[in-house]
């Protein structure tokens, strides 16, 4: 039986259909990725998987247990961390765990110990009396992973983990995540804007306008990118898609002012290409192909299109500006 | 069952935790209720003289300044539903193993231990002003303001139940919850005003509460100035005027409904 089980799930705010259709499993000790642009409907599946939110229609079961049918059981077997901030800023980093030991019933004895563990982790051991509202957005993201993790949950929903934290402590923080899953067979069900940790995933949906449009490796899903990828930018890009797709019978995107497109052995193919090609080139190149890829391929547009990168700024800038009018 | 006691248990414990580190909201919820009494006991006091033999316009007014502590302090239970709403904690609250109605519960006790514990620190201007108490006194008044904090609390998180935002919740605070307030009682006897007036106070529930609070310690002139003086310094309904223990159940009452309301709407929040 699946640790997660989601048949058909959907989920309506008016008439907008913000989760369609949805379905997958994930297995035990799987990591699961979502991946996709904003507004997709990620945190929405999670809101509806961790019992926040009623699905419009369809049926899903954590551990077994019917998201909306027995939701006290699901809550108990599920950890968390928010897209958005959900400490208690007025108490100290110590106090909110505690706050979550007493609510998920973690016997007093080990309590303690438990707790220190993971601020030791979290590399927050030295602020643990400190009020939360004096930390800095990386130590509360920590703090959050912590929280999370505290009550040594069967499965773990983290949406955007590491958002806004540095290199190291997102290594870090993989790290431990990854040492978890061998020791304990955790189940985990991520979402990210981040390659590398998508890299991490065992299997990646990704998700679009609220639909699953696909779902498999990450290498499989690289795979079917169909080779290499070769960037070019023309003079006249107008000209350089129309070349390369009658002479050469390829399916190049325009996206951002570059051409892209695949090509299997794009090394071999880029000298006899430079070779040929009428229009003047400004720049080519060639890499692997990544996940961004593989989203430009499914849905003709990047998983940051400038549009969303933007809101992403904007969202993290009145976060900010929240937090200091605190 | 467990699950109940825990939610009531752990969301209390925080709302206490909380309140402790904030100084400020401890200062600040003295200085509404000490105002009026200051300000309108000393403008009226000597004007209006003795509302029936024993009783002048401060000792009338001292109960229902005790009662408003309680019941401004009450409602803004609703205050940290929405708080906690803003800030995102309440998503670590409601996706804890916790029963909804504990939930409820919790955030009502939580803010009922703290009113009524202002409550009883208001007690200490009692000598000042020439108002007399007794232990007996003190013992019956704590079950009444546990009951009718308990209450107000319920309202204020039913009001926060489904708002978004602080402003709204102090709008409504401002249009509906502190006219009840001004119209419960506390300042003047709601038997002799304008009929606009004394029906809107009867219908009030709060009137109840502080009526109940104001006849523990004014029981005896209370009943007194009923037969000497034409108009009962009580409540009055259809003839009949209110015990204590009438009062107190119609609190109880009003709290029961509110409170399961309250947990209803929680339950079904999204
Ligand atoms: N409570 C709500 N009421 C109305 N619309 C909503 C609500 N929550 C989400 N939506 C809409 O549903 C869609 C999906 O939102 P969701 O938050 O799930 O996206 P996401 O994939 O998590 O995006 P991001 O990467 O920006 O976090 C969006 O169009 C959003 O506006
Ligand atoms: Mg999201």
């Amino acid at each position: 039986m699946s640790t997660i089980d989601v048949r058909g799930l959907s989920r309506n705010f008016g008439g907008l259909k913000a989760v369609d259709e949805i379905s997958f499993q994930v297995n035990e000790g799987e990591i699961f990725g979502f991946l996709g642009p904003n507004g997709a409907g990620k945190t929405t599946t999670i809101n509806m998987l961790c019992t926040l939110l009623k699905p419009t229609s369809g049926s899903a079961t954590v551990n077994g247990y019917d998201v909306v049918r027995q939701r006290s059981q699901v809550r108990r077997g599920i950890g968390l961390v928010f897209q958005d901030p959900t400490l208690d800023e007025y108490l100290s980093a110590e106090q909110n765990l505690r706050f979550h030991a007493y609510a998920y019933k973690i016997p007093r004895e080990s309590q303690e110990k438990r707790i220190s563990e993971l601020l030791e982790l979290v590399d927050l051991a030295d602020r643990r009396k400190s009020k939360v509202h004096v930390f800095s957005g990386g130590m509360k993201r920590r703090l959050e992973i912590a929280r999370g993790l505290l009550h040594n949950p069967r499965v773990l929903f983290l949406d955007e983990p590491t958002l806004g934290l540095d290199p190291q402590t997102r290594r870090h923080i993989w790290d431990y995540v990854l040492s978890l899953r061998q020791q304990s067979n955790l189940t985990i069900l991520m979402t990210t804007h981040y390659m590398d940790e998508a890299e991490n995933c065992d299997r990646i949906s990704i998700i679009d306008r609220g639909r699953l449009i696909a779902l498999d490796t990450p290498d499989k899903l690289k795979d079917a990118v169909g080779g290499d990828v070769v960037t070019l930018k023309a003079e006249n890009n107008e000209k350089a898609l129309l070349e390369l797709k009658e002479k050469y019978q390829l399916s190049p995107v325009l996206e951002n002012g570059n051409i892209t497109f695949s090509i299997p052995q794009g090394e071999k193919f880029l000298p006899r290409l430079i070779g040929t090609f009428q229009t003047p080139l400004l720049s080519i190149g060639v890499r692997r192909p990544t996940l961004d890829d593989v989203f430009l391929r499914l849905t003709g547009r990047a998983v940051r299109e400038e549009e969303g990168g933007l809101k992403e700024m904007m969202k993290t800038m009145m976060k900010m500006h929240q937090g200091r009018g605190r | 069952m467990g699950d109940l006691f825990l939610g009531i248990w752990v969301v209390a414990y925080r709302e206490l935790l909380r309140f402790v580190q904030e100084r400020t909201r401890m200062l600040s919820s003295f200085a509404m209720p000490l105002l009026f009494l200051v300000i309108f006991g000393a403008g009226f006091n000597r004007l209006i003289g003795a509302l029936t033999p024993g009783v002048d316009f401060i000792q009338f007014m001292y109960p229902g300044i005790i009662a408003m502590t309680v019941l401004t302090n009450s409602i803004m239970s609703g205050l940290s539903v929405v708080w906690d709403r803003e800030f995102g904690f309440l998503k670590e609250i409601l996706v804890a193993p916790l029963s909804r109605t504990g939930i409820v519960l919790g955030k009502a006790v939580g803010s009922a231990t703290i009113s009524v514990g202002q409550g009883i620190i208001m007690l200490v201007l009692a000598p000042l002003l020439s108002v007399s108490l007794s232990p007996m006194l003190v013992l019956k008044l704590i079950p009444m303001l546990i009951i009718l904090s308990v209450s107000l609390s319920g309202l204020g998180v039913l009001i926060a139940s489904r708002m978004r935002s602080q402003q709204s919740f102090q709008i409504i605070v401002q249009i509906i919850i502190f006219p009840l307030i001004f119209l419960s009682g506390v300042f003047f006897p709601v038997n002799n005003v304008p009929a606009w007036l004394e029906f809107i106070s009867k219908i009030n529930p709060l009137s109840y509460g502080v009526d109940a609070i104001r006849q523990i310690f004014l029981n005896g002139e209370i009943a007194a100035a009923g037969m000497g003086q034409g108009y009962p310094l009580g409540v009055t309904v259809f003839g009949h005027t209110m015990t204590i223990v009438q009062d107190m159940l119609l609190v109880a009452v009003l709290g029961i409904v509110v409170l399961s309301l309250a947990a209803w709407s929680f339950s079904r929040q999204e």
